[in-house]
């Protein structure tokens, strides 16, 4: 096999496992739309990072990171839905790095390869970065386990119970926009929701508590990824949205599955 | 009981609390003080400002105005008013109390026994029925061994048949646990038996006292009497309703105005 082939490979696991677990939180906890945002907003930090000249990595943990904090102050405001103002961010950033990216006229742009995913740009530097990021964002994770999971079912409640909630969703939000960028080169920024929330979603009806679901959405998200990816090398595809279908497509079978089982008279 | 506890210093005071959303007052001069051992209920219509003042007592909101007097130490029991588990969420109701930080299983186990639902331990959440989800939140709240139990509409998603049991329950736990208790009911001739003290609230202290002198006081049967009459309807009604399914019909008294609820 290629270099680059096992490069993508490698690249692509290492954002299934990282995402596996937080999309269970996002599942749990009804966040689509706001990994949405986040995933849009990278493309503004993609675009920042290419009119200073650097690699966009940092600019996106930067760009998605400043996002996630003006979200966490903006949920304060009583007067705006969340929904509208997770949609009015997306739009915003998404807008905003297309202009500034259509202004860099020097600079060519492979748009496509950025949204959704180019299974060569992958450097073995990336891949190096993917892995310490995404052991970085599970050890996190760990950390905050409980108080994140309490919150998640009765916010209140898990005041009561002396969490520091605020601080506690700050975090997660960040661990989320890490997640965005180190599945970005791989998966591409507008797929990201589908891996973070699919596998978990499909893990759910084979699980009986919160750990069980987490795991099974990373082991799910990594068969999706290598099925992705194989799809998209026979049949030259692109990545990110070949490895979305291969994760829905184990979504509907596991739908089937259960339905069958339900069916079936014991 | 609330007599002889009287001696000791309050376990949570609460002072001219006033608070504001926006132009609209929904707590003005409101006080309350909660001793160990004792039952406090509070009553009010909907919308009375019930909740609002929960939240302040538990520290969750700021009052625009006055305090919350309470010892740093104080462990507060919380029981949320609504708490549903998304059916996406797999969860058992023994690891749902572990999420409040206590782990030890066997404190789990005897906190499910304390609240009769020792049986549902390994259950999913999403699989409880209301009464039993509410008894593993109360579980939930008397985990921690706490001085002061805070329960927001404990029997609400109870069946009819089994609120007043649920109301004899709260009175065990306080017998044996010890601790002080502020909850919040619609209804008083419910709590009446189970409660010290009453404060009616209706975005202020309307009355405050014994449950009997409350229910004869004035501001009581101002703001109450048709309310109060037709929370009794519905209570009748309820539980006829339940004879109804199996068949046998009783007559209501007083409940002809709802009688299309049930069409």
């Amino acid at each position: 096999m290629d270099d680059f082939v096992l490069r993508a490979l490698a690249a692509g696991l290492g954002a299934a496992l990282a995402a596996g677990p937080l999309g269970s939180f996002i599942v749990w906890g009804r966040m689509a739309y706001f990994g949405e945002a986040l995933a849009h907003s990278a493309l503004l930090g993609v675009a920042l990072g290419l009119a200073i000249g650097l690699d966009p990595t940092w600019p996106v943990i930067l760009v998605a990171g400043l996002v996630a904090l003006m979200l966490a102050w903006l949920q304060g405001s009583r007067d705006l839905a969340t929904d509208t103002l997770l949609g009015i961010v997306a739009q915003a950033s998404l807008a905003l790095g297309l202009v500034v990216l259509a202004f860099l006229k020097t600079v060519r742009v492979d748009l496509l390869a950025y949204l959704f995913g180019d299974v060569l740009a992958v450097t073995p530097s990336d891949v190096a970065f993917i892995w310490i990021g995404a052991a970085v964002a599970l050890a996190s994770l760990w950390r905050i386990w409980r108080p994140m999971l309490s919150l998640t079912v009765h916010e209140d409640l898990a005041r009561v119970e002396g969490v520091d909630v605020p601080k506690i969703r700050v975090a997660f939000m960040l661990l989320i926009a890490l997640v965005v960028a180190i599945a970005m080169k791989i998966v591409g920024l507008l797929p990201i929701t589908a891996l973070l929330i699919i596998p978990a979603a499909t893990a759910r009806c084979f699980s009986r508590n919160p750990e069980q679901m987490a795991v099974l959405a990373a082991a799910l998200g990594c068969v999706a990824v290598a099925a992705g990816l194989w799809g998209s090398f026979v049949w030259d595809t692109p990545s990110g949205p070949s490895m979305v279908v291969a994760s829905v497509a184990g979504f509907v079978l596991s739908r089937i599955g259960t339905g069958v089982r339900l069916a079936r008279p014991s | 009981m609330s007599g002889e506890t009287e001696k000791y210093p309050p376990l949570l005071t609460a002072q001219d609390i006033n608070v504001h959303f926006g132009p609209r007052s929904v707590l003005a001069h409101v006080s309350l003080t909660v001793h160990r051992g004792e039952i406090v209920s509070l009553i009010g219509p909907n919308g009375a400002g019930k909740t609002t003042l929960v939240r302040v007592v538990l520290g969750l909101l700021a009052p625009d105005r006055g305090r919350v007097i309470r010892n740093p130490e104080l462990r507060i029991g919380y029981m949320p008013q609504s708490l549903a588990v998304d059916d996406i969420l797999p969860i058992t109701a023994a690891r749902f109390l572990a999420l409040s930080g206590v782990t030890d299983r066997s404190k789990i186990t005897r906190a499910l026994d304390l609240v009769g639902a020792a049986r549902v331990e390994k259950s999913q959440l999403r699989n409880l029925s209301g009464g039993e989800l509410r008894r593993v939140v109360l579980a939930r709240a008397i985990l921690r061994d706490p001085d002061l139990l805070v329960l927001d509409e404990p029997v609400q998603g109870v069946d009819v048949v089994g609120q007043s049991e649920f109301y004899d329950l709260i009175t065990g736990l306080r017998d044996r646990i010890g601790c002080g208790i502020l909850m919040v009911s619609h209804d008083l001739h419910v709590v009446m038996a189970t409660t010290d003290k009453v404060v009616c609230i209706n975005h202020h202290v309307c009355c405050t006292g014994h449950p009997e002198t409350v229910s004869r006081h004035p501001e009581y049967l101002a703001l109450f009497g048709p309310y109060a009459a037709q929370r009794l309807a519905l209570y009748t009604h309820g539980h006829d309703h339940r004879h109804d399914e199996s068949g046998e019909v009783v007559p209501l008294a007083g409940a002809d105005t709802h009688g299309h609820r049930h069409g």
